[in-house]
């Protein structure tokens, strides 16, 4: 939006809303792609299946590139964990993206401003 | 504590609170688990998606008359964005409480139940 618009409390709270009901369609519609391949994970290719179907196309070349980004920025953080923590194994960082162990999972994201803090610029 | 974000300082790659997104996506009970891409790429999108609904609603409504994105533009959109019509029914459109008043005493009379009762907002300024 250009400088100075003003969005009222009305119209914030819509837009809230709006996101929810986005997120709750793009993770059923991913999750319909995620079946399809017989999987009980919802991987990447599935998100970005349901934005096509969703017919968000505009949105395709902006998220496979944060995800590059994302993706290199992760690799950094498991090789600086790898130092500190030997059981940081590929296949192991596999298991912990999924969610079968809530505690891991925060755990998990507990753990990325320590890393922040640790990795030596 | 919320923003996962991966990187410091203003260039975040991604503004809106991961664990808050998982959250929504967990509560859809047909899934599983969800992969740490996944779940970035979903945020990612949600973000994208806030920054089109807001200036498509603005471009499109009355709105930017007083440099302003108003609820109802955002529900202008919802009603006539092929895009967007999955946000119909959470943008309903608003009348006056007196409007909706009459109506329901018209299908009472009717015999008829009103189905949209809960939908209805009541018009409020919305200049603040």
């Amino acid at each position: 939006l250009p400088d100075g618009v003003n969005i009222s409390k009305e119209a914030r709270s819509a837009i809230s809303r709006a996101a929810s009901v986005f997120v709750l369609y793009a993770t059923s519609c991913a999750n319909n792609f995620a079946m399809k391949g017989k999987r009980k994970t919802l991987n990447a290719g599935d998100v970005l299946s349901a934005m096509e179907e969703m017919e968000f196309q505009r949105f395709m070349v902006p998220l496979k590139e944060s995800l590059e980004v994302y993706r290199r920025e992760q690799k950094g953080k498991k090789e600086a964990r790898k130092d500190k923590d030997k059981k940081a194994d590929s296949e192991e960082q596999d298991k912990s993206q999924e969610e079968d162990n809530e505690e891991e999972d925060e755990r998990m994201e507990e753990e990325e401003p320590n890393d922040e803090e640790e990795v030596d610029n | 504590a919320e923003m996962a974000a991966a990187r410091l300082g203003e260039n975040r790659l991604v503004s809106l609170p991961l664990s808050r997104i998982r959250v929504i996506m967990k509560s859809s009970p047909e899934v599983s688990s969800i992969n740490q891409d996944a779940l970035f790429l979903t945020a990612k999108a949600t973000e994208l998606f806030v920054q089109y609904l807001a200036s498509y609603s603005y471009k499109h409504g009355r709105g930017k008359e007083k440099n302003a994105l108003t609820y109802t533009d955002l529900s202008h959109t919802a009603e006539e964005c092929e895009t967007f019509q999955f946000l119909a029914d959470i943008l309903p459109k608003k009348i006056l409480a007196s409007k909706y008043l009459k109506m329901l005493e018209k299908e009472k009379q009717d015999g008829e139940v009103g189905e949209d009762d809960e939908e209805v907002q009541e018009e409020e300024d919305e200049d603040e």
